[in-house]
């Protein structure tokens, strides 16, 4: 689970780590205010962020830099009445309700620290590098030896001496040192409280008068242990997320929309991974990715379906069912009925293997005379041939 | 032969009174498994549907039912500290099926198993091990622990082809799919293992390949990954050095977009070496036999064994 810059904010605070001032707003009047407030304390620019979950915001145009009253307005009333699109978002955009408007910050020199779950040493990861508020990943990339990366205890967390050794590597001296260890160390800590799988500040300033600063920071949840967290679950903003994603998670269905016209209904990830690339090997391109779950049930199936029928890109729908402990002939049933209830507009092929296949297969031949759009498959490469070929 | 479970391992189920637990503890004992009791805290000293003995501690039922493995149904909250409890007690093989469980519970989990080398941790978030074999009250019953369909399995014994493989993967039903396509082309399963989709988990690839590849009866290695991670590259680099054995390998998700989490935790590409593309070039690379589509998996196997 993702949440937005000034929440993000407020977690550091919480758990120590100082954040330059700032004003969430959410009208251009309260922006204005804000700037105004900024101004009186002697502040010559402020800065409008757009908080939404997606990147890419300030090529988008989302984050403007703002030195009267009136250009605090325009960029406010921009950012509040048009949908925000980057290279994250896909072209439908994402909607802005909440504006951050902060003090402008004269930086001398940028780092970036972050910690994130390293799967193949079975840890979280310190990440840290003074060349910050780059994209991490280029500069791991380009440069490997200017990024410094620290294991973490799996039970003790960040160890004092490793803050310390990281501060020293970052280049800092004096009594910064002990600042820069403090900010990592509250970090691990922030990141072993709220479960996170993903903490960053990109970037931490030294600002020109002196100061170490917090200028951003991104907090990514661990989806598993939300449960020991209602407070951060809380923060969700549903707003951000694609309405189909949401109606299926609230199904228990894992549910992902993507580019193509070919809806995919799947049981277990794996093979709803393995669906999509199988149509996309015979030349179609799947809609989404969809998993009902390993032991899917009749109102998973039909649910899944309304939501895959409702996506106006869908033009046929592949089911894919490897019936284990879900029996095959509930599963053909299912679809019979949602069919009948729904209506199929789209041709669906279905293809249906595993415990009670055979009568599954007879349940849907039988069912042809009512559903006419619904066409059984043999195989895995049978149905998505026949899929590829009826939307064309 | 198999690695792992065979048709005399005695299992236990951690969460036996559980709706998912009590059911699946059924699906194993039909299919012949040798299960000889379940763990619940509280209701220790009753009995199951079955007449299998209840304890309220895994301590208890290994003094009592000298169970080697351990099969775990507990809801994610107490999971992790069901898998230590299990290794604790001495289990040596601990298959953990519970999804959902939290990235740092494993994390500490893990470092726990760091203190008791003899246990095996296989999941969470798995379907489990499965040595096929010919069913209750057979010389050889096979053993289940998880919540595989038993019957697509073929055992060892009755491999039409004559030949055998080992099954390694981190999904479900498209492990049923792999399987299904070599029992249908009369390949036996000598021992198959899901080892979850999750990024913090108990046996990787490596470890599994290295136990098929000495097991004298597995002529082939089935390999399923996905994208996210580097395991199954490690697992290519080893086989590349050290197995002699023909390894099929599939990754599912070629087509997934960046950034996005595919239903498994682990599936999520972060950098530019975990897609589907980057390990299928480099298993390639390794001289695996690679399956270019799901719907293939059985038949490169089978064209790589000589069959």
């Amino acid at each position: 689970m993702k949440i937005h810059e000034y929440q993000a904010r407020q977690l550091l605070t919480d758990h120590g780590i100082a954040v330059p001032p700032a004003e969430v707003v959410r009208s251009a009047d309260e922006a204005v205010a804000a700037y105004r407030k900024f101004a009186a304390a002697g502040q010559s620019f402020c800065v409008v962020k757009a908080q939404v979950y997606a990147g890419g915001r300030g090529k988008a145009g989302f984050v403007k830099l703002v030195k009267t009253e009136a250009e605090a307005r325009d960029a406010a009333t921009f950012m509040l009445t048009n949908r925000m699109v980057s290279i994250q978002t896909g072209p439908e955009g994402v909607p802005v309700s909440v504006l951050l408007v902060a003090p402008g910050v004269d930086i001398a020199k940028e780092y970036y620290v972050g910690i994130v779950l390293d799967r193949g040493r079975n840890t979280a990861v310190l990440i840290a590098s003074a060349e910050g508020g780059m994209d991490i990943e280029e500069v791991a990339a380009k440069h490997p030896e200017k990024v410094f990366k620290e294991p973490l205890h799996p039970t003790l967390g960040l160890l004092p001496y490793q803050a310390t050794e990281i501060a020293f590597k970052l280049g800092f001296e004096g009594k910064r040192v002990r600042e820069v260890a403090g900010v990592l160390t509250n970090l691990a800590k922030a990141f072993y409280a709220t479960d996170a799988s993903l903490v960053e500040i990109n970037p931490l300033v030294v600002t020109k008068d002196d100061r170490l600063i917090a200028l951003d920071a991104k907090f990514n949840f661990d989806d598993n242990a939300l449960f020991k967290h209602p407070e951060l679950e809380a923060m969700r903003d549903e707003s951000q997320l694609n309405a189909l994603d949401v109606r299926a998670e609230k199904a228990k269905l894992s549910y992902i929309a993507l580019d193509g016209n070919i809806g995919c209904l799947v049981n277990g990830a794996g093979l709803a991974m393995a669906t999509m690339d199988i149509i996309k090997f015979h030349g179609g391109d799947p809609a989404n990715f969809l998993d009902v779950g390993g032991g899917v049930t009749p109102e998973g199936a039909r649910e899944a379906f309304s939501i895959l029928m409702s996506d106006p890109k869908v033009k046929g729908i592949l089911v894919n069912i490897f019936g284990g402990i879900a029996k095959c002939d509930l599963i053909a049933e299912a679809l019979i009925s949602a069919g009948k209830s729904l209506g199929f507009k789209v041709p669906v092929v279905v293809r249906l293997e595993g415990t009670n296949s055979e009568i599954a297969r007879k349940l849907i031949a039988d069912a042809q005379k009512d559903l006419p759009q619904i066409r059984p498959a043999n195989d895995l490469t049978d149905a998505a041939e026949k899929i590829v070929a009826a939307v064309k | 032969m198999s690695i792992l479970v065979d048709s005399s391992t005695k299992v236990i189920c951690q969460g036996i009174t559980g709706a998912v637990g009590a059911f699946h503890t059924k699906g194993c004992l039909e299919y012949g498994t040798k299960m000889v009791g379940g763990v619940t805290p509280g209701k220790g000293g009753q009995k199951d549907a079955h007449g299998l003995p209840i304890f309220n501690t895994v301590e208890q039922a290994v003094r009592a039912t000298g169970c080697e493995a351990s099969m775990i149904f507990v809801p994610p909250p107490f999971a992790a500290d069901a898998i230590m409890e299990a290794a604790a007690a001495g289990v040596r093989v601990v298959c953990c099926i519970t999804e959902g469980v939290p990235v740092l519970d494993m994390v500490k989990a893990k470092a726990f198993l760091r203190d008791y080398p003899a246990t095996t941790l296989i999941g969470p978030n798995c379907p489990g091990i499965i040595t096929p074999g010919e069913g209750p009250g057979s010389s050889n019953p096979g053993c289940k622990i998880g919540i595989m369909p038993g019957y697509i399995h073929t055992p060892a014994s009755h491999a039409k082809s004559g030949k055998k493989v080992g099954i390694i993967s981190r999904s479900g039903t498209l492990t049923y799919e792999a399987v299904w396509q070599c029992s249908s082309r009369g390949i036996g399963q000598t021992t198959c293992v899901g080892i979850g989709g999750d990024p913090v988990k108990g046996l990787n690839f490596t470890e599994c390949v290295k136990m098929l590849a000495d097991d004298p009866q597995t002529d082939g290695i089935i390999l399923i990954g996905e994208i996210g991670g580097s395991d199954e590259v490690a697992a290519g680099r080893f086989i590349q050095q050290n197995v002699k054995k023909p390894v099929t390998a599939f990754i599912a998700g070629r087509t997934a977009p960046p950034g996005r989490r595919m239903g498994h935790a682990g599936a999520i590409i972060s950098g530019g070496e975990d897609t589907a593309d980057a390990k299928l070039s480099a298993l390639r690379v390794c001289g695996l036999h690679v399956a270019e589509t799901p719907a293939t998996i059985g038949q490169t196997m089978a064209r790589a064994l000589g069959l």
